[in-house]
């Protein structure tokens, strides 16, 4: 059920304050800034004056109970949402109301909570369809001679990426399945390879483990680490307090569309609110 | 139709098990991945063939003659032709960007309204420009493609079931605006498109005369004519029969284009749009382009379409472009199986045998053995009925009703299909989008080739896969 | 309720999501100038009616025209909605059960009309040979014959009735988990066979049905009318009766209250899952019913018919349900009043074979601006 409906205490102007005051003391080189973050749905607040940042070359947690406005808050910094208010800024540029695809161009993909595989498509042509700069991706360029010629080049190149990547998340044998066939857990592991192939700056993962088994979590989170090491930046949004305090240098704790705490993970395990949050959040 | 070829399409036996199969053919490793062409060609080549004998055998032991049951292939293949390409490029609209279009019947109309105004005789009423019959095709397709621009741009966002209902609703305006008098004649110009009337044309298949009056064409064509008059058939029926041949060209060019784009990046972004288009944009993808590029693109070939079959008649009238004509091209695609080309041109033509000229040539029989000498209305039929004769009734349904039974038919088929068969009498069928064979690279096959495709993307990021390869373990399961 | 996090809200998401992806500021450019033109032709209407260009008795025909018009499109386009809404697809034999209840309804007021002295196949058949009778001689007129009139009546509602509920045992039920584009190709499916088995007994010529009718010549002098066509007043007061009558059973009975809330609240009709059987039974009872007597109304007002008068009819029943929002019943009412205007008082500017073109333009122009209908989004019973 939805908290806003539940907590009378958190007020939005206080926890934007605190945040802006948090972010100034704990990220030093951000990749991504949100700032007062706004998104309501009719009457629904569902995001009211979020903002945090994601350090460079982190992986960071972005945590909160069921309704907490996670997944909108994600939606409006990936420009599927346009928000009512605030400001998105992505590698020192604001990106606040860009199209999808723009923001993705930028190299800030994300996944979805509910995994969109494209069902009808199989795993391969899923992470053929990713790849940024496809110059056939023209009408015209993959219709005539000689420039389908250059299509046709790229396309083998692709298609080593892509059995790279398919090998790097032991998806490899299920390349010429059916997206839909896939169990959920291989559903969460495609989507992440597919989005690994746009190669990203930073990738937003929202709950890549719901509904994975211990075992590909395991493996998954493993993965989303050897990536950190490589470079790339991530925002993941979980339920188990856990996986993040076990995985994440830094929490972000969201609480009826603002930002309650954030912080080192061991900070934010001895708050109050938090805790009260998280118990109210289950009941 | 599935069941009398087993081995024509070996992907949908295989799908479930990747891996595994064709163990020897070293060349082309995977079957599931490459676009089949020869088993395709032959499945092509096997169902006509089907038909055609078929026909030919219950048309002349039913003694409809061999005259009527030539002209009746030639009729089906003409039309297979024309729902072939219709179905093709709908395919591209429906199969592949999932863009719900049933408006086919405006641009055709717009298409063929434009090639004849373009080539009717500037003294005609009403006027047209007397430019050559295909200065007028090219302008039909291009008038088809603008008018599919114009329409999709602002409908973009459009739900598929209203996407349908704006398509619909275009279409009739086409065939209302043409159908007005206020445009009989536009203006105080001579030009217009005739109102109900419509407009008379030079017919875009005269091409036929021009290839007779053609050196070395031209004596073959006088030969054939000569050989099939021998054997009973009129030469009506095998000039047509060249002019379906060049509808024929156009089916393999429609196929050639829309196969060529369908294994290409740009058909896999159509794809992912009818897959979900918020994961493909979310993936950088710029739906709407492709979209807009799809759209036009089909709606031009619908032109093109409506100017290769309206444009055949000497005089086109709003009637020509009746919704009805948007269904028979659905039907095509339904049965064929919507998402495959190959798929398009057998529905196309299966439409064409079975459903559009079927209850034509049952007429054709029944008038052979029963004459024609049948009740005008159901009152009439039913009496003679009471009075113990049946054929009063049959006569009636199949004879004076044939058009009727057809589009009975025409509505059954498309009740079962969608209940049955949804992805088509052939089943569902593997086509891949890429531009090459997906399966796992060969050692030899692209080591040589330069990296192309590298410099564009960003220089660290290419490399960030490498060493998760290395890690990346077996390649053999 | 988290949207997101219940698993079957997925498409509910996606097109919410689609429907947020539209950039508002292009529509809104779209809407305020649609806006701008409705303000420009109202002005120029006010200066055509004071310089005297247009008289106002031709305004008042018109807008009594579009009234009358928007009746029966009023009738048929709530059943329309209703399916939409409840069995979520888009219904393109609606219109073809328009044309069932014209043809059965007056093939049983013949019946009765002429029973005893022609033939049941003459009589059922509108005469198909020169040798039966014509309306005029069977006295098809509500004065004449009222009772034959009123049991067509009757019998157009309750045959359509059992159309449509035998055409969902065969097809639609079987259908009940497919997808709405499934649903609507297979209902063009349904619309050809339907309006082409009636094409087999009553072909596909047109055909008068009626007596000339009975024109009231003396009106009280408050009315603004010169003389009253009894045909017409008849299509009026029914429909304006069974609109009340409707409006009465969706108010006040547990049914109408049930039907409502599935019609207007999505949600709720998703928690609830698969509307019930009998929720559906009482959806088609209504929808074909209604669409029945429609057909019906429009050939005792106009005389001729065929069997397109239901397919011609189809595009402006759904331009009526799209403009009040799918789903609205009393939307459909809003939509089909402005449709029916469109398409009357459109003819002081354009000629007369161009003012469907103007009510399908509106209906796509809505489509593209506002996709849930002039009174989306506000609670409309
Ligand atoms: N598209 C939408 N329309 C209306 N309300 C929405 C929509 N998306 C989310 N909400 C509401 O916004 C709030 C936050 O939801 P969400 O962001 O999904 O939370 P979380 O991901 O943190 O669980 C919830 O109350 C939810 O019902
Ligand atoms: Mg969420």
């Amino acid at each position: 059920m939805s908290d806003l409906e539940r907590g009378p205490d958190a007020g939005a102007g206080r926890s934007e304050g605190d945040a802006d005051d948090r972010a100034d003391r704990a990220v030093e080189d951000a990749v991504l800034e949100v700032e007062a973050l706004e998104k309501r749905f009719g009457g629904i607040v569902a995001v009211d004056g979020a903002s945090f940042a994601v350090e460079r070359g982190s992986i960071t947690g972005l945590i909160g109970p069921n309704g907490a406005g996670k997944s909108t808050t994600f939606n409006c910094i990936a420009g599927v949402h346009r928000p009512n208010g605030g400001r998105v800024v992505f590698d020192g540029e604001e990106i606040t109301g860009e199209e999808p695809h723009q923001v993705a161009n930028r190299g800030l993909v994300r996944t979805f909570q509910i995994a969109r595989e494209l069902p009808e498509m199989t795993v391969l042509e899923n992470m053929m369809l990713a790849p940024k700069g496809q110059r056939g991706e023209s009408l015209w360029r993959s219709v005539l001679p000689y420039f389908r010629e250059e299509v046709l080049d790229q396309e083998r190149e692709l298609r080593e990426r892509a059995w790279e990547t398919l090998e790097f998340f032991e998806i490899d044998h299920l390349a010429e399945e059916y997206a839909k066939n896939l169990s959920g857990g291989q559903r969460k592991l495609l989507e992440l390879a597919r989005a690994l192939q746009t190669d990203p700056e930073m990738l937003m993962l929202d709950e890549p483990m719901a509904g994975v088994n211990p075992t590909l979590e395991k493996k998954l989170l493993e993965h989303v680490h050897q990536l950190r090491e490589q470079g790339y930046s991530f925002l993941i949004v979980e339920h188990d307090m856990d996986v993040i305090m076990n995985n994440c240098e830094r929490v972000i704790v969201m609480h009826q569309g603002a930002v309650l705490d954030e912080g080192a993970p061991a900070e934010i395990k001895s708050n109050e609110q938090v805790i009260e949050a998280y118990l109210g959040g289950e009941v | 139709m599935s069941g009398a070829d087993p081995d024509g399409d070996p992907e949908t036996e295989t799908a479930e098990v990747p891996g595994d199969e064709e163990p020897d053919d070293s060349e082309e490793p995977s079957a599931v991945i490459r676009p089949e062409w020869r088993s395709d060609l032959l499945l092509v080549a096997k169902v006509v063939l089907a038909t055609y004998v078929g026909f030919f055998v219950v048309g002349v032991l039913s003694g409809a003659g061999v005259n009527a049951t030539v002209g009746t292939i030639q009729s089906i293949t003409f039309f297979g032709a024309i729902f072939a390409l219709g179905a093709l490029a709908l395919n591209l609209h429906w199969g592949y960007t999932g863009m719900f279009n049933i408006g086919i019947a405006g641009f055709m109309a717009i298409g063929a309204y434009t090639l004849s105004i373009a080539v009717a005789s500037p003294d005609g009423s009403p006027a047209g420009f007397g430019l050559p019959i295909p200065v007028g095709i090219v302008l039909g397709t291009i008038a088809a493609g603008l008018a599919g621009l114009v329409l999709v741009i602002p409908t973009l966002r459009v739900r598929a079931d209203y996407f349908a209902i704006v398509t619909l609703g275009f279409s009739e305006i086409v065939r209302l605006s043409v159908q007005s008098r206020s445009l009989r004649e536009i203006g105080d110009t001579a030009y217009g498109t005739g109102g109900g009337q419509g407009i008379r044309a030079t017919p875009v298949d005269s091409v036929v005369g021009w290839l007779f009056d053609q050196p070395i064409v031209g004596d073959v064509g006088g030969v054939l004519i000569v050989l099939g008059e021998t054997v009973g058939i009129a030469s009506s029926v095998l000039e047509r029969g060249i002019y379906t041949l060049v509808l024929i060209l156009f089916v393999v060019a429609f196929y050639v284009l829309l196969t060529r784009i369908a294994h290409s990046p740009f058909g896999r972004v159509l794809k992912a749009i009818r897959e979900d288009e918020l994961a493909a944009k979310s993936l950088g993808k710029r739906t709407d382009r492709a979209k807009i590029a799809a759209f036009a693109l089909g709606c031009a070939l619908m032109g093109l379409v409506g100017t290769l079959w309206m444009g055949s008649r000497t005089h086109i009238s709003p009637d020509n472009f009746m919704p009805l004509i948007t269904f028979y091209v659905f039907v095509a695609l339904i049965v064929g199986g919507a998402g495959s080309n190959t798929g398009s041109v057998i529905g196309g033509f299966a439409f064409a045998a079975f459903i559009f000229e079927g209850p034509r040539f049952v007429r054709t029989m029944v008038r052979a053995n029963l004459g024609t000498d049948f009740p005008r209305t159901a009152h009439g039929a039913f009496a003679e009925l009471g009075a113990g004769d049946p054929s009063a009734l049959i006569g009636y349904v199949l004879y004076q009703q044939a058009d009727e039974v057809r589009y009975i038919v025409l509505g059954v088929v498309l009740i079962v299909l969608m209940i049955k068969r949804p992805d088509g009498l052939l089943g569902h069928r593997k086509e891949i989008a890429a531009g090459v064979d997906l399966s796992r690279r060969g050692p030899v096959a692209d080591g040589g080739r330069p990296a192309v495709g590298s410099d564009d993307r960003a220089g660290t990021e290419s490399e960030t896969d490498d060493p998760a390869a290395t890690n990346g373990g077996d390649r053999d399961e | 309720m988290g949207v997101g996090n219940t698993g079957k809200g997925v498409s509910e998401l996606a097109d919410e999501v689609r429907e947020r992806l539209s950039s508002p500021s292009g529509q809104e450019l779209f809407a305020l100038l649609i806006v701008l033109g409705i303000v420009v032709l109202a002005l120029d209407l006010v200066r055509r009616l004071a310089t005297g260009e247009m008289a106002f008795g031709r305004l008042w025909r018109y807008t009594w025209n579009g009234l009358v018009d928007s009746l029966y499109i009023a009738l048929a386009a709530i059943g329309l909605s209703m399916t939409y809404s409840i069995l979520r697809f888009a219904n393109f034999s609606h219109g073809d059960l328009v044309t069932t209840g014209a043809f059965s309804g007056w093939a049983v007021a013949w019946l009765i009309g002429g029973w005893g002295v022609y033939g049941v196949g003459e009589l059922v058949l509108f005469s198909p040979t020169a040798a039966g009778p014509t309306g005029g001689e069977l006295g098809m007129s509500v004065l004449a014959s009222p009772v034959a009139i009123l049991v067509g009546l009757v019998a157009a509602a309750l045959l359509t009735i059992g159309v449509a509920l035998a055409i969902d045992r065969l097809v639609y039920r079987r259908m009940r988990d497919a997808s709405g584009i499934s649903l609507l190709i297979a209902s063009v499916g349904v619309a050809l066979a339907l309006r082409y088995i009636i094409g087999v007994f009553w072909t596909v010529e047109s055909h008068s049905a009626t007596a000339s009718a009975p024109i009231l010549e003396e009106i009280p002098a408050w009315l603004p009318f010169e003389r009253l066509n009894l045909h017409e007043l008849t299509l009026v007061a029914t429909a304006v009766g069974l609109i009340v009558g409707l409006h009465l059973l969706l108010q006040y009975t547990k049914l109408g209250k049930a039907m409502r809330a599935m019609a207007d609240n999505k949600d709720l009709a998703l928690i609830t899952g698969i509307p019930t059987e009998r929720v559906i039974f009482a959806t088609w009872s209504i929808g074909a019913g209604l669409a029945g007597v429609a057909g019906y109304l429009i050939v005792l007002d106009r005389g001729q018919f065929s069997i397109n008068i239901g397919w011609f009819l189809l595009l402006l029943i759904f331009a009526a349900v799209i403009l009040g929002g799918i789903g609205s019943i009393y939307g459909a009412l809003v939509g089909s009043l402005v449709i029916g205007l469109t398409i009357n008082v459109s003819l002081v500017w354009i000629p007369a074979d161009l003012n469907e073109i103007a009510a399908f333009t509106l209906m796509i122009l809505i489509l593209i601006v506002k996709p849930d209908g002039l009174l989306g989004g506000v609670e409309t019973a």
